[in-house]
C-alpha cells in the first residue's frame, strides 16, 4: 500500500446533510489519524449518527468532501465504504439471529465449494476473528442464544473480518453490561494496537474519558469544537455539547415514603421459575434493580406488568391482589412500563409522533370510544416541551428521530398516562448527559407526588444517584438490597456477581 | 390524501378515456348499472380493507359470498323460511365465520394466509354440498327484497341514483368515521405497523383484529346477500368466484399497504370504482373479455410502480427545495 506521509488517515470537510424538515449536518469536518480512537459526542439529534452513516455509505450527503490518505473518495454504498475499509457497527445490532456466528461474520461473502457454502471452512476462518475480540464461543453457535454484549463482538468480528481500517461505533455500550463493556474497552484498545483506527460514539462520558484520544463535538449538525487527550474532562465535554455550564449533575433530594403500592410476594417468572421474588415499592419510592444483563431483570419487569403470565406468586397494588392476564390488565391497577426494547416494543416507528405519545392514553382521555384531538395534541406538545423531544414537528415520523428523541417518545407516552406505578426498563438508554439530569428530575418528581417507581439499570451510576434503595439480581434471583448508604458501585458488583 | 388524488385521477382519466372512445358509456343505463356494481363490490372492498390494515389478507372472501348467497336462497325456496329470519341467519352465519378467522389467528396463532385460505375452499364445498351444486332461483316470489339490490332511489327529476349506492355510502361512511375518528380505528391503524408496541401499550390487540376479521366478514356476508339477489338466482359454484381478488385489489388500489398500517375508505372505495369501470370499458369498448384480468392486473401493476416513482420524486424535490431555502438563510447570514 503507498504511503502517504503525513496525510490523516480520514479526513471529512464541508460535509452537510438536510432532511425534510432538518438540517442534520452543517458543513461539519473531521480527521481521523492511523491508530486513533476517535470520540464523537454530542447531544440527541446533533447528528452522529448520520454522519457516520455517510461515512459507512449508508447516506449520501447533500456537500463536503471525503479523503482516505489524502485521496478524494466517493462512498455511495455500503459496498464501496467496505471496500474502503470503513465499516459501522450500528446503533442497533444488524445480525440474522437466526443464522450462526460464522455465517453472520460471512454474510455476503459465503466461501464457496462446489457452488455451496463451504461450512467447515467459514467456521474455520471465523475463529480467529472470535480469538481477536476475546468471544469464546463457537462459530457454530446461532446468534440469538448469544447475549447482547458478545453479539456485539460478532459485529465487531464481522467488521475485522472485510479488513476495515475505520472502524464506527454507534452507542456500542448503550445495552450492554458492566461485564461486557469491559471487555469491549479491551477488544478496542486492543485493535487500537493493531493500528486500527476508532470512531465511537457515546453518550457516557466515562466511557469518552477511558477510552478516547481525542474527542469531537457536534452540536445542532455544527463541529462545537475539539479537545485532545489532556484537555478532555467531563466539564469540558458538558460545555461543548450543550454550549454552557451544567449546573450541578442532579443529586436526588431524599423524601417521606408512603404505604407501599406495589408488592410482589414470591413470585416466580417464566425465565427463572427456580427463583420466587419477593420486593415491595413505596408510594414516594424510587427503587433500582441493578445486576448484569441476563440476570432476570427483565423478566420481572414483564411479569409484573403482565406480559408474561407469572407461574406463582401475587402482586399486590395498594393491598390488593391483582390478576393480570395482560398489559391491560396492570394499566388498569394503574402501572406503566417502559419497555426495554424502543423499537420492537415501545414505538410505532411508522407513525408520527402524535399518536406514538398518545397511544397509551387514548382510552383514558376519549368519551364513546372517539379519539379526542385536543387532549391529543396538548400530551404532545406537553412531551415534546418538557422532554425536550427535537423534532420537526408533532407529524414527524418516528422512525426519521435520532436514537435518544425516540427514547423520549416512549418515555414520553408513558408520563403522559399519569400512572401511580412506574415501572421503566433502562429508561436512558441512548439519552444525552443533559437531557438525562432533565429526566431524573422528572421522575423525581412524580415520586414526589407519591408515585412508586422501580427501575431496572445497567449503569450503576444511574441507580447510585436516582434510587432510593437499590435490588440486586444475580442469575435470576434476588442476591441483596441496599439503602442509599451502603449503595456503592463495589457493592452493587459484589450482589451482581453472586459473590455474598 | 395525496394517494386519493391519485387514485381519483386515474378513475377520472379511466372514465373520459372510455367515453371518448365510447359514448354509450354515459348512457343512463349503463352509467347505472356500473355505480350498481361499484357499490357491491366497495362493500367487501372495505371489509377486506379492516383486515388488511391490520396487516392481515382475508381470501375466502368469494367463498362466503358463495356460502352466505347460496343458504339465503336455500332457506327461502327450500326451506320457505320467513325473509327477516333468513337474512338473519345468513348474517350470523357470516359473522361466526369472522369470528372463526379471527379466534383462530389471535389465539391459536396461525397465519392469515393459511386460516382464510383455508376458508376459502371450505365454504365453497359447504354451499356446493348445502344446495347439491344445483342452481337455485328466486323467481318472483322475493321481488320486493330484490330491490335491495337493483332498487332505483329517485334523486331529482328523472335522474336515478341505485340503491345499493346510496347503503354502499352508509356503510363507507361508518368505516370512515370508525376508522380515523375512534380510539379503535386508531388502534387499528397502529397494530398494522407494531402489534408489541400496541399490545404494550395496555391494548387488547386480539379484541381489536377478531374485530377486523368479523367487520370482513359481515360486509362480505352482506355483499352475499346482495350478489345473489342481484342475479336473482345463485350457483353455488360461480357465485362470488374470484371477488377476493376484486376486493383485495380495489382495496390495494385504494392506498391500503399490504405491509398493513395504511389505507382509507375513500380511497378504497374509489380503487373499487376504478375496476368496475375497467371491466365495463371491456365489455362495451369490445376488448376481448379473455383479457380482463390481464388488464386489471396491468392497471394494478402501474399504479403500484407510479406511486413509487411518485414518492421518490417527491422526496427528492422537497430535500432539494429545503437544500436551497437553507442556502439563502445562510447567505443572508452572511451579507447582514
Ligand atoms: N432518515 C431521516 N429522515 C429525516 N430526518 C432524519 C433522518 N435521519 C436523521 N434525521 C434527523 O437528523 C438529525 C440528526 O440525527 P442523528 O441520528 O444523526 O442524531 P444523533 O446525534 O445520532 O442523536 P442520538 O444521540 O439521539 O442518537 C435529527 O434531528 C434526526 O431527526
Ligand atoms: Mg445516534
Amino acid at each position: 500500500m503507498p504511503s502517504f506521509g503525513d496525510a490523516p488517515l480520514l479526513e471529512v470537510h464541508g460535509l452537510s446533510k438536510r432532511f425534510p424538515g432538518v438540517a442534520a449536518l452543517r458543513n461539519v469536518s473531521l480527521t481521523l489519524q492511523r491508530s486513533e480512537v476517535l470520540a464523537v459526542i454530542g447531544e440527541n439529534g446533533a447528528g452522529k449518527s448520520t454522519l457516520m452513516k455517510i461515512l459507512a455509505g449508508v447516506q449520501t450527503p447533500d456537500a463536503g468532501e471525503i479523503r482516505l490518505n489524502g485521496q478524494t473518495v466517493r462512498i455511495d454504498s455500503v459496498h464501496t465504504a467496505e471496500k474502503l475499509g470503513i465499516a459501522l457497527i450500528h446503533q442497533e445490532l444488524n445480525l440474522a439471529d437466526n443464522l450462526t456466528v460464522a455465517a453472520n461474520v460471512f454474510l455476503g461473502r459465503e466461501p464457496l465449494r462446489f457452488g455451496l457454502i463451504d461450512t467447515k471452512r467459514m467456521e474455520r476462518e471465523t475463529l480467529p476473528l472470535l480469538a481477536q475480540v476475546g468471544l469464546d464461543c463457537s462459530p457454530a453457535t446461532l446468534v440469538q442464544d448469544l447475549s447482547l454484549g458478545c453479539q456485539q463482538m460478532v459485529e465487531i468480528a464481522k467488521a475485522l473480518s472485510v479488513g476495515a481500517r475505520v472502524l464506527i461505533m454507534d452507542e456500542p455500550t448503550s445495552s450492554l453490561s458492566q461485564h461486557e463493556t469491559d471487555q469491549l474497552y479491551a477488544v478496542v484498545k486492543d485493535l487500537r494496537q493493531r493500528g486500527v483506527s476508532i470512531v465511537y460514539i457515546s453518550h457516557r462520558l466515562g466511557e469518552v474519558t477511558e477510552l478516547a484520544d481525542r474527542v469531537v463535538v457536534l452540536r445542532d449538525g455544527q463541529n462545537a469544537g475539539e479537545l485532545s487527550r489532556v484537555e478532555i474532562t467531563h466539564e469540558a465535554m458538558i460545555r461543548l455539547m450543550v454550549g454552557r455550564d451544567l449546573s450541578q449533575l442532579y443529586q436526588r433530594p431524599s423524601h417521606t415514603l408512603g404505604e407501599p403500592l406495589l408488592e410482589a410476594y414470591k413470585l416466580r417468572t417464566q425465565a427463572n421459575p427456580r427463583h420466587a421474588l419477593s420486593l415491595a415499592v413505596r408510594a414516594g419510592e424510587i427503587v433500582g434493580i441493578a445486576g448484569l444483563v441476563g440476570a432476570g431483570r427483565t423478566d420481572l419487569l414483564r411479569a409484573l406488568f403482565g406480559i408474561d403470565r407469572a407461574l406463582g406468586g401475587t402482586i399486590r397494588v395498594e393491598g390488593k391482589k391483582v390478576e393480570l392476564s395482560g398489559p391491560h390488565d396492570a394499566i388498569e391497577a394503574g402501572m406503566a412500563l417502559v419497555p426495554e426494547d424502543r423499537k420492537q416494543q415501545g414505538l410505532v416507528l411508522g407513525m408520527t409522533v402524535r399518536p406514538n405519545l398518545s397511544l397509551a392514553s387514548l382510552l383514558r382521555d376519549s368519551s364513546r370510544g372517539l379519539l379526542n384531538h385536543a387532549v391529543e395534541n396538548e400530551i404532545t406538545a406537553t412531551m415534546i416541551r418538557d422532554l425536550n423531544i427535537r423534532t420537526p414537528g408533532p407529524e414527524q415520523t418516528a422512525q426519521f428521530l435520532s436514537g435518544g428523541n425516540q427514547q423520549k417518545i416512549v418515555l414520553g407516552k408513558w408520563l403522559a398516562m399519569k400512572p401511580r406505578i412506574l415501572l421503566l426498563d433502562e429508561p436512558t438508554r441512548g439519552i444525552d448527559v443533559g437531557a438525562k439530569q432533565e429526566i431524573y428530575r422528572l421522575l423525581d418528581n412524580l415520586a414526589a407526588q407519591g408515585v412508586a417507581i422501580l427501575f431496572v439499570s445497567s449503569e450503576m451510576e444511574e441507580i447510585i444517584r436516582l434510587a432510593d434503595r437499590a435490588i440486586v439480581m444475580h442469575e435470576g434471583r434476588i442476591t441483596g438490597e441496599l439503602d442509599r448508604a451502603a449503595c456503592s458501585e463495589e457493592a452493587i458488583m459484589r450482589l451482581a456477581t453472586g459473590n455474598l | 390524501m395525496k394517494k386519493i388524488l391519485g387514485i381519483l385521477g386515474l378513475l377520472i382519466f379511466v372514465c373520459s378515456l372510455t367515453a371518448i372512445i365510447n359514448p354509450n358509456f354515459l348512457g343512463a343505463t349503463n352509467l347505472f348499472n356500473t355505480l350498481r356494481w361499484t357499490s357491491l363490490f366497495g362493500i367487501i372492498s372495505i371489509g377486506v380493507a379492516f383486515v388488511i390494515i391490520t396487516g392481515g389478507i382475508d381470501l375466502s372472501v368469494g367463498s362466503t359470498i358463495g356460502l352466505v348467497g347460496t343458504t339465503l336462497a336455500y332457506l327461502l325456496t327450500v326451506r320457505h323460511v320467513s325473509t327477516p329470519l333468513a337474512i338473519l341467519i345468513v348474517l350470523g352465519l357470516s359473522l361466526l365465520i369472522g369470528l372463526f378467522h379471527g379466534l383462530l389467528i389471535t389465539k391459536v396463532k396461525l397465519q392469515p394466509f393459511i386460516v382464510t385460505l383455508c376458508g376459502l375452499l371450505l365454504y365453497r364445498g359447504a354451499a356446493r354440498f348445502i344446495s347439491n351444486d344445483q342452481s337455485l332461483g328466486f323467481g318472483s316470489a322475493f321481488a320486493g327484497l330484490r330491490e335491495l339490490a337493483i332498487g332505483k332511489v329517485p334523486i331529482i327529476g328523472s335522474v336515478t341514483l341505485p340503491l345499493p349506492l346510496l347503503i354502499m355510502t352508509g356503510i363507507g361512511i361508518i368505516a370512515a368515521v370508525f376508522l380515523h375518528r375512534t380510539i379503535y380505528g386508531r388502534y387499528l391503524l397502529a397494530i398494522g405497523r407494531n402489534e408489541t408496541a400496541v399490545r404494550f401499550s395496555g391494548i387488547r390487540t386480539d379484541r381489536i383484529v377478531i374485530l377486523a376479521y368479523v367487520v370482513c366478514s359481515l360486509l362480505a356476508g352482506f355483499g352475499g346477500i346482495l350478489f345473489a339477489l342481484d342475479v336473482n338466482s345463485v350457483q353455488p359454484s360461480g357465485l362470488g368466484e374470484a371477488y377476493e381478488l376484486y376486493a383485495i385489489a380495489g382495496a390495494v388500489l385504494g392506498g391500503c399497504s399490504l405491509r398493513g398500517g395504511e389505507g382509507s375508505i375513500t380511497g378504497v372505495i374509489i380503487g373499487a370504482a376504478v375496476l368496475r369501470v375497467l371491466y365495463n370499458a371491456i365489455n362495451i369498448l369490445g376488448i376481448p373479455t379473455m383479457l380482463e384480468y390481464s388488464i386489471i392486473g396491468f392497471v394494478l401493476l402501474a399504479g403500484a410502480i407510479a406511486d413509487e416513482v411518485v414518492k421518490r420524486y417527491a422526496a427528492k424535490r422537497k430535500a432539494a427545495r429545503e437544500l436551497l431555502a437553507d442556502d439563502s438563510v445562510r447567505s443572508d447570514e452572511a451579507s447582514a
